[in-house]
């Protein structure tokens, strides 16, 4: 499999995403954010940073870029698309992602390992989570909806829910399970020295497309 | 103010200073050249009353690649590849407004580390500020943590350590020294020196405005007083995004070989950049103010000559490159114009369009600040406060409650949390996991280590044995992850020079450093000096905070300051002779005096050798060293770390003199406590405390014995987010 990252003016993770693409992977490179260029790709992610500055509000100028735009399409088509902290802020903003990323309940950035639990297997994961804007936030009906779809992919487990989350969500995908987005870095852990290996599983299982409708499509009781 | 005081005056100048000034001119400086002169010769920029001091210092070594004069330091690490490190203060700015000024201390360091073409991948942050119990210490702490984590955090860059104590005398003078690691392969280095009549000089980054104007002689050379609110106009206002696209932008022109040299805009702007490139390089510089793009149309060749605004490099350029490298910088979004022209001779020209506005020999602006001899008179006695907190009487478990809430003791979770302590995929070891940072050099093979410390009260209790232990405490934390020391920065903080009092602390701090660096073998590649620390109480602890880099071989056998392993043997290593001189018990019951016991520097630095070989051939579970709060607290420390508790005698100190509450919370240089196989810590030669396990943490030193719940102590150390949010933060 070979990953694309796409590089924003201000993007801070694009070289931790590579690398962590590259353990996972067969390859990997970065795509500039005026390029439309996927060629040859596999996958993308959205690394995690400041798009922009994001003076404005996360995320809103980044998916207007050409990058973003190929991505959208590409996207369509089916291509996995790893949205991770600014990046799933880009991708709700872009609309391929349902929701909206709010200022954490302390309104302090934070930056701390957090233990995720995977829906449907209802698996463990220990990675870091750092942002000042996490707060995954859509309106009831919504989340309803997406819940009912299998759109859930991770939630913080008990006691981890530290930035005020809705119903503890810390990732969705979008309906097809091709477009994942959460707040938490997989791509900082990707090696024992230096924390864990469980975000591994993330891009293992997006690559499988294992996101993909494992929902009934009914809302919940 | 009357309006009978000359102008130079009101510019920070002295009498005979502007003699000298009008002397090397042969005339009388207009406004252009008196703006530019009262910047390059302030303490800030001229170091008048410090710079004879620091010729101590040693500063060779066969590790060093660049050492003091360059923007930063730099050591070899192996395999072509350097680390470039450099501190500095952002005092006066960040007591004015603690946000701006916190967060534009990070971009400064980080543009002085990529402007010699390392790219930055750690900072670290020694701040000080007053008692937590005051509304403005915490508006203070909150703001500048917030400040440091804002720009970090925004350009990506991981923020790995430091530390922060709060004391009475920063009540009104908070110091905030950043700290920055960069990476590079060594040959891609560059000096700032301009060189090549001829060769464009290219303004790069954000545009100019008034913000800052002054700051360097207006707020970095004066002492604080009433009325700085006043002052924030010269605050500078720092944007993390136009700095992260001006460091991509200046690394992909020094990998292209497109530049000749580089230099960042700090201090004085303009005037200092060129100026000190100029003078590096032997050569003149014409700049003409109406090519530099401005924010507001109607600036002052003066304003813009002196402005202190952020995100801006001045690179020389061949002109045949010129195109290429403003493409490059286009790529980046980031401006780019051609503001002057290197020449031959020694002059420092300003235009405005074709006028010539300022000419000035570079050796008098940049070399002729005269340099000034301090008049150090000992003090009498402790000229600081003492104020008790703690009662007397006592039990020995309140007191180590007591010392492990104290902020300065406590967990600094709350403030690293607000810090991307991650992005770079190098942090080996978080903050609190160990006793230094830990990064590692994939490209290179190895690892680093940095740690930062300057503990006031030990150097306001004694300047020379204080700073000696500083020094000692680097060294020590360095040996506990099992590093090498390669080299050490420093950034000096003290009060007004001019006085004796504050001459004889700065005097004989640099003796100490100068005496400590000698004994541990490690060069001094950097430094900066903040001077004129006072409010209207009077001066701050004397604070050199020192910063040391060390290698290590093999990231994954550092270990962690926490107890390991239930059984684990609990064994003191190294010289220590526990004392209440200058410790936090000793704050506590307002006893601290004038006055420390002498450290054998020798013998901590053999100490530190047993550690790091101990370390790196992975035979201790666990090292911390001993610092403030004593051993009580360095075991409570390892303890709440391990999550496991302990049992531990310290009867064995009783045999080197110590009384019994001096055992517990006596402090002073050379102890580590360590724990993992009995045989082990025997063969080093440990002195065997106790033992690893159990949920309590139980302590005995002759009648005073200590037994508390590990979940007690744990809620005493974790007690700072209470204190720093306090009531009116």
């Amino acid at each position: 499999m070979i990953w694309g990252v796409l590089q924003f003016p201000g993007s801070c993770d694009e070289r931790d995403a590579l690398h962590a693409c590259e353990v996972h992977g067969d390859g990997a490179r970065l795509i500039w954010h005026e390029s439309r260029d996927l060629d040859g790709l596999d996958g993308v992610v959205v690394p995690g940073g400041f798009s922009y500055g994001d003076y404005l509000r996360a995320g809103a100028i980044a998916r207007f870029s050409p990058a973003m735009e190929a991505v959208a399409e590409a996207a369509a088509g089916g291509m996995p698309v790893l949205g991770i902290c600014n990046g799933f802020q880009v991708l709700c903003e872009a609309g391929l992602l349902p929701g909206a990323l709010l200022r954490n309940v302390e309104l302090r950035f934070r930056c701390h390992q957090v233990e995720l639990v995977e829906e449907g297997s209802g698996e463990r994961l220990s990675i870091p989570a750092k942002h000042g804007e996490g707060r995954y936030y859509a309106p009831a009906e919504m989340l309803d909806q997406i819940e009912a779809n299998g759109q859930v992919a991770y939630r913080y487990a008990e006691g981890h829910n530290s930035n005020g989350s809705v119903r503890d969500i810390a990732g969705v995908s979008n309906e097809r399970g091709n477009v994942l987005g959460l707040m938490p870095h997989p791509e900082h852990a990707v090696d024992p020295l230096t924390g864990s290996t469980d975000g591994l599983r993330v891009f293992d299982r997006l690559s499988r497309g294992a996101f993909a409708n494992h929902g009934d499509g009914n809302p919940p009781r | 103010m009357t309006v009978d005081t000359p102008k130079y005056r009101e510019l920070g100048l002295t009498d005979s200073e502007y003699k000298l000034i009008v002397e090397k001119l042969g005339r009388e400086p207009n406004d252009v050249e008196l703006a530019m002169f009262s910047l390059l010769w302030s303490e800030h920029c001229a170091y008048k009353h410090s710079r004879k001091l620091l010729r101590r210092l040693p500063t060779e070594g066969e590790r060093v690649v660049m050492g003091p004069g360059e923007n930063a330091g730099a050591v070899d690490v192996g395999s072509g590849y350097a680390v470039a490190f450099k501190v500095e203060s952002h005092n006066h700015p960040s007591a004015v407004e603690p946000f701006q000024g916190a967060a534009t201390g990070v971009g400064g360091i980080m543009r002085d580390v990529f402007a010699i073409g390392a790219r930055p991948i750690a900072l670290l942050d020694s701040l000080r500020f007053g008692e937590l119990d005051s509304v403005r210490s915490r508006h203070l702490l909150d703001g500048a943590v917030r400040g440091i984590g804002h720009y970090g955090n925004s350009i990506g860059v991981a923020t790995v350590g430091g530390e922060i104590y709060f004391e009475e005398p920063y009540e009104h003078n908070c110091l905030v020294n950043a700290m920055c690691i960069g990476f590079a392969k060594t040959e891609d280095m560059v000096r700032a020196a301009a060189t090549g009549p001829g060769n464009s000089i290219v303004l790069m980054g954000a545009s100019t405005g008034r913000d800052g104007i002054g700051g360097a002689s207006v707020l970095a050379s004066a002492e604080l007083g009433e009325g700085d609110e006043a002052k924030r106009p010269t605050v500078q206002i720092g944007d993390p995004f136009e700095e992260s696209k001006l460091l991509e932008c200046c690394l992909e022109l020094l990998e292209k070989g497109l530049l000749v040299s580089l230099q960042d805009l700090g201090a004085a702007g303009l005037t200092s950049s060129a100026g000190e490139m100029a003078s590096a390089g032997g050569v003149g510089i014409d700049i003409d103010v109406a090519e530099v793009p401005l924010r507001e149309a109607d600036m002052e060749p003066f304003e813009i000559m002196v402005s202190e605004s952020q995100e801006r490099m001045l690179a020389v350029v061949e002109p045949a490159r010129v195109e290429e490298v403003r493409a490059i910088c286009e790529k980046w979004q980031t401006g780019s114009a051609v503001i002057g022209t290197v020449t031959e001779g020694g002059a420092i020209r300003i235009l405005r369009g074709g006028e010539v506005v300022g000419e000035m020999p570079v050796e008098a602006l940049v070399d002729g600040c005269p340099l000034y001899d301090l008049e150090p008179a000992e003090p009498e006695g402790w000229i600081y406060g003492n104020r008790a907190t703690l009662e007397a009487g006592a039990s020995a478990e309140e007191e180590l409650l007591a010392l492990l809430s104290s902020p300065n003791i406590a967990s600094k979770r709350w403030a690293f949390e607000q810090y991307d302590y991650l992005v770079g995929s190098r942090t080996v070891r978080r903050p609190e996991q160990a006793d230094a940072a830990v990064l590692q050099l994939p490209e290179a093979g190895n690892a680093i280590a940095v740690s930062i410390d300057g503990n006031g009260r030990r150097v306001a209790c004694e300047p020379y044995l204080g700073t000696i232990d500083a020094a000692l405490e680097c060294a020590q934390n360095l040996a506990c992850v099992g590093a090498e020391p390669l080299g050490l920065t420093n950034c000096l903080n003290f009060g007004n020079p001019e006085k004796p009092a504050g001459a004889w602390q700065l005097d004989r701090a640099v003796s100490g450093l100068a005496d400590a660096c000698n004994a541990l073998g490690v060069p001094v590649v950097g430094g900066n000096v903040s001077l004129y620390n006072e409010g209207p109480d009077g001066p701050i602890y004397p604070t050199p905070v020192v910063a040391m880099v060390g290698e290590l071989p093999d990231p994954n056998q550092v270990a962690g300051s926490g107890f390991a392993r239930e059984g684990d043997a609990i064994g003191l290593l190294g010289p220590f002779e526990p004392n209440l001189a200058a410790s936090e018990l000793a704050k506590q019951r307002g006893e601290l005096k004038a006055g420390l016991p002498r450290a054998d520097v020798a013998a901590v630095a053999r100490a530190c050798d047993v550690v790091r070989e101990a370390v790196r051939a992975g035979r201790l579970s666990s090292v911390h060293d001993v610092s403030d709060g004593g051993l009580a607290c360095a075991l409570a420390e390892s303890a709440i770390a391990g999550n496991i508790g302990c049992a531990a005698n310290l009867n064995h100190l009783r045999e080197r003199g110590a009384q019994p509450e001096e055992a517990l919370f006596g402090e002073g240089p050379g102890g580590f406590v360590v724990s993992g196989d009995r045989a082990a810590l025997e063969e080093l030669g440990a002195t065997l405390l106790g033992e690893v396990g159990g949920e309590t943490i139980e302590i005995g030193a002759g009648d005073r014995a200590i037994s508390l719940s590990l979940a007690d102590a744990a809620s005493a150390f974790h007690s700072l987010p209470a204190q720093a949010e306090g009531d009116g933060a």
